[in-house]
């Protein structure tokens, strides 16, 4: 191989990797160095990291790999027809392949002086070496070049304590990889650092000292003084930089009749189109008329290039995109692509001068064609495959510029952030499951569907607002295999109908039972599933109220025992306190159940009432009969409570008497069934301490009435409620409050809270419905009394509503 | 031996429900009843984390866990994949609609709960 440079000896690398036995290899480099990462120049001179740090292949590496190096010898000459190397000290050496990896030289311009000691280039060590000792004795320095290479050097010269100015003939910085917009705010920023720019001067000639200062032994004779201008003008200069771009090194290839034109011409497989035998890679190379100058392009290369010389042929290099990011500390700068635009393109533009922050990505056809990132480039490399993917952009268009974060929360496209998380890292907060549980789950179950994986692990099966990220570690894990859940979901696995279609073919066909309605929606269990039989006994009795009758064995415990299940088996009671409100008798009453039947605890809920923890199942019973106060209904999918402030009869503040509003809303709604629960609140005053913006419906007292807010929750997830409407009287936020809940009862789906439904159905079709249609909310009203009238209640009048007292009768051996 | 001792009718457990037996040695049992009137007992303690399924909604053969939702299967006492763990099960005889456990079987010691 001849140079020793990265693109080189990564081919090296990938070749032993794959054929570590085929070769003796034997590595030419005119460098007195191992292989080092060039591109860590910067960060050397600018004195963040030292030589040391950089070496990408120490001594004992070519050890290891029985590589012959010849380090500081330059290859002179190549006998092809009888395949020997010579170098510039006579070595010599045989090959069967010879790999060019020579790199490029920098361009030097063609100007008077540039002979002159201290004019040099910016490409290796003794280039860098010879920058940071003149640092130590000189002051100004001038970088020709206002490209990547340029300002890296000129930051690095200015770290170190000399006067930089940059001499950049374009009208702005970096034109081949910044747009106007970016170039000129790099400009400015490196301007603030201290760095002085001269943009579109023409350098005429490097102007040398004739002589030292008058009397002094002053430095060498023919170093240089200055820079001067094509206008005449004169930039003062120790240390002249050149860093007008590169061209690739082909003084060898030249010499010994390999075909060269922008470099050593190569085919797909990094073959010279010249001589089979020998190949060529890196900054040298020309693959389709492009040599590349970034590394990630020429990584590329090795490998295809490995595959061949390791006689494996299979690869083809087909050229690279490149991006551009500039290693200088505290500046963010990306771009890849056509960041140009113009033509048939578009531009997708944020601009934020306060925090220097600017991005511009170039579409067309619906494709991500090119991005220039100034600030903020964490998204360089997300943008940057899309354009080599050529992605269809068109779904997340609207998001694209915010980011992938930004996607990852909410759709699929951006699965990187669920990749991203650590095994650790809990991603259901409800059921405490971790990633690495989750992923473990798909590869060793096998799981393709959400549905299974929340079977499987529980991650997502209670609140279910991790629901995006599991499905992104579900793509992420389980790729092609995976399955998106479909849009409208099932009941649940006995049919394939979602809750639509059982509400409407309840009220279609007039079915009455559930069995019709599982006969005639084709359910594939005979009498469904926990989860399916207490929806559709719902859907029957909110549709067809005193028709339909309640079915208890399909209802969930609490529903059927009128009490909250506990953790033990125990139940607790709840008995309703209008609005919150209580009396002497009522408490005295409570104390004495308390004592009599031992309940363990007595709590006050958030909803203003009392709850008696650990009554046993056949006290049930007796408790209600000598509470003597109606069912507090707090176990069901039901009207819980309505909570207020004590408003305008004893608060001094309080406008509206909030607690005769909540009481006369209790009286009206309660026993009333509903998809989920619901919860009232009403305030006297906007000081609201009755919470009324989180509530199901929220009443709130202003002077000149009320204000009726709907669909809030406080639940899994804070929603604040909307403002429905406003009205005057007592009756009006009756009428009101029952309309809408009646919709709710008649369109929401089981187990859909307000918030859910009302962001299904939107807050325009209720208002349409319940404000703005006022026969209509005089239907809906009616349809609710219907609903309610007559209703029982469940602890006093247990044949009406159907309770199976033989539950409360353990049977005894 | 078996020793049947007749608990109630048939028509005493709801269809798709169930009744709780207690006995002496502690360790309820729940006898459920299917839409065919079939009849299956159970130790009453989810295995899980004990709760007690004769509070669960019963459907096929089959019983939902009222705590946590875990099914159990009725015959086989076993909980439904992924979950996994199984409860005691009872021997159950149904003649001329009386259902009938085996004293025997019930007297032997309730196993320490999970």
């Amino acid at each position: 191989m001849v140079g020793n440079g990265m693109a080189g000896v990564r081919t090296l690398e990938e070749l032993l990797r794959i054929a570590p036995d085929l070769y003796e290899i034997t590595v030419f480099g005119a460098e007195p160095h191992p292989n080092y990462n060039r591109i860590l120049l910067s960060p050397v001179l600018a004195g963040e990291q030292t030589l040391a740090d950089i070496v990408l292949n120490p001594l004992s590496w070519y050890d290891e790999h029985d590589i012959t190096l010849h380090l500081g010898k330059k290859v002179v000459d190549v006998h092809r027809s009888r395949r020997i190397v010579v170098a510039d000290d006579g070595t010599e050496a045989p090959y069967d392949r010879l790999l060019v990896a020579t790199g490029s030289n920098p361009f030097i311009l063609p100007l008077p002086g540039k002979d002159l000691a201290g004019v040099i280039s910016y490409r290796d060590i003794a280039d860098t070496n010879a920058m940071i000792e003149t640092a130590k004795t000189h002051k100004h320095a001038v970088v020709i070049g206002g490209g990547l290479l340029g300002l890296e050097a000129a930051n690095g010269l200015m770290l170190r304590g000399m006067s930089v100015t940059v001499v950049h003939i374009a009208p702005w910085l970096m034109e081949r990889q910044l747009d106007e917009v970016a170039g000129n705010m790099l400009q400015k920023s490196l301007e603030s650092r201290g760095l002085k720019f001269l943009i579109g001067a023409q350098t005429a000639a490097l102007v040398g000292e004739e002589t030292g200062p008058e009397g002094e032994p002053g430095p060498a004779r023919g170093r240089v003084r200055a820079v001067r201008f094509k206008d005449g003008s004169e930039e003062r200069a120790d240390l002249v930089v050149m860093a007008a771009g590169i061209r690739p090194n082909t003084a060898l290839a030249e010499k010994i009749g390999l075909h060269c034109s922008r470099g050593i011409v190569v085919n797909d497989t990094m073959q010279t189109i010249t001589d089979g035998r020998i190949y060529a890679v890196g900054e040298c190379a020309a693959h389709r008329g492009i040599a590349y100058g970034l590394v990630a392009p020429l990584f590329e290369q090795a490998k295809v290039c490995a595959t061949h010389l390791g006689e494996f042929g299979i690869g083809r290099y087909l050229g690279s995109q490149t991006s551009t990011k500039l290693k200088v500390t505290g500046i963010d700068l990306f771009s890849a692509g056509d960041f140009a635009g113009g033509g048939e393109s578009e531009e997708i533009l944020l601009s934020d001068p306060y925090n220097s922050v600017y991005k511009k990505l170039v579409v067309k056809d619906d494709k991500l064609i090119g991005a220039c990132l100034y600030g903020d480039t964490a998204d360089g490399s997300w943008y940057f495959d899309m354009i080599r993917e050529a992605k269809n952009i068109a779904q997340i268009r609207d998001q694209l510029m915010f980011g992938e974060q930004h996607l990852g929360d909410t759709g699929h496209a951006g699965n990187n952030r669920a990749s991203a998380m650590a095994d650790s890292a809990e991603v259901c907060g409800c059921n405490g499951v971790r990633k690495g549980t989750i992923v473990k789950a798909i590869r060793e179950q096998g799981l393709f569907t959400l549905d299974e994986v929340r079977k499987c692990t529980k991650a997502s099966g209670s609140c279910g607002s991790c629901t995006g990220l599991v499905e992104q570690i579900l793509m992420a894990t389980a790729g092609a295999g995976y399955t998106a859940a479909p849009k409208l979901k099932p009941v649940c696995g006995c049919t394939d109908a979602n809750h639509q279609q059982v509400r409407d073919a309840i009220r279609e066909q007039h079915l009455l039972t559930i069995a019709q309605v599982y006969e005639h929606l084709d359910w594939r269990t005979p009498n469904g599933c926990a989860s399916c039989r207490p929806a559709v006994n719902y859907y029957l009795i909110s549709t067809w109220p005193h028709e339909a009758l309640d079915d208890p064995q399909s209802r969930f415990i609490n529903e059927r025992a009128h009490a909250n299940i506990q953790k033990n088996g125990t139940f607790s009671v709840v008995p309703r306190m209008w609005a919150g409100e209580t009396n002497s008798s009522e408490l005295r009453r409570i104390a004495d159940v308390v004592d009599k039947y031992k309940i363990p605890t007595v709590k006050v809920t958030g909803g203003q009432r009392i709850d008696l923890l650990g009554v046993k199942k056949e006290d049930l019973q007796a408790v209600w009969q000598d509470l003597g106060m109606p069912s507090g209904h707090a176990y069901g999918k039901t009207l819980r409570t309505v909570k207020t402030c004590v408003g305008s009869e004893w608060c001094r503040f309080g406008t509206q008497d909030s607690t005769r509003m909540g009481k006369e809303l209790e009286r009206d709604l309660w026993r009333m069934y509903a998809p989920h629960k619901v919860k009232l609140a009403v305030s006297g005053c906007p000081r609201n301490c009755a919470e009324s913006g989180i509530k199901d419906v929220g009443v709130i007292g202003v002077d000149s009435g009320w204000e009726i807010y709907v669909a809030g929750n406080g639940g899994i997830k804070t929603d604040v409620a909307q403002f429905l409407c406003k009205v005057t009287t007592h009756q009006e936020v009756l009428d009101v409050s029952a309309a809408f809940l009646q919709l709710y009862r008649e369109e929401g789906w089981y187990l859909e809270r307000t918030v859910h439904y009302v962001g299904r159905v939107g807050l325009d079709h209720v208002k349409a419905r319940v404000i703005d249609d006022v026969e209509n909310q005089k239907r809906l009203f009616e349809r609710l009394r219907f609903s309610l009238d007559g209703l029982p209640d469940p602890w006093f009048e247990h044949d009406k509503a159907r309770v199976d007292v033989r539950q409360f009768e353990p049977i005894a051996i | 031996m078996n020793d049947w001792k007749t608990i109630c009718r048939v028509d005493d457990i709801p269809v798709l429900g169930a009744r709780t037996v207690t006995r002496a040695s502690g360790g309820d049992i729940a006898v459920f009843r299917t839409a065919d009137d079939k009849v299956f007992a159970l130790l009453d303690r989810c295995p899980h984390k004990g709760g007690p399924l004769s509070q669960g909604i019963v459907f096929g053969e089959s019983v939902a866990c009222p705590l946590h939702n875990w099914t159990i299967g009725l015959d086989d006492g076993c909980a439904a994949a992924p979950d996994v763990g199984c409860v005691q099960r009872f021997s159950v005889r149904v003649e001329d609609g009386a259902v009938a456990l085996d004293l025997a079987e019930l007297a032997q010691p309730v196993p320490v709960a999970a």
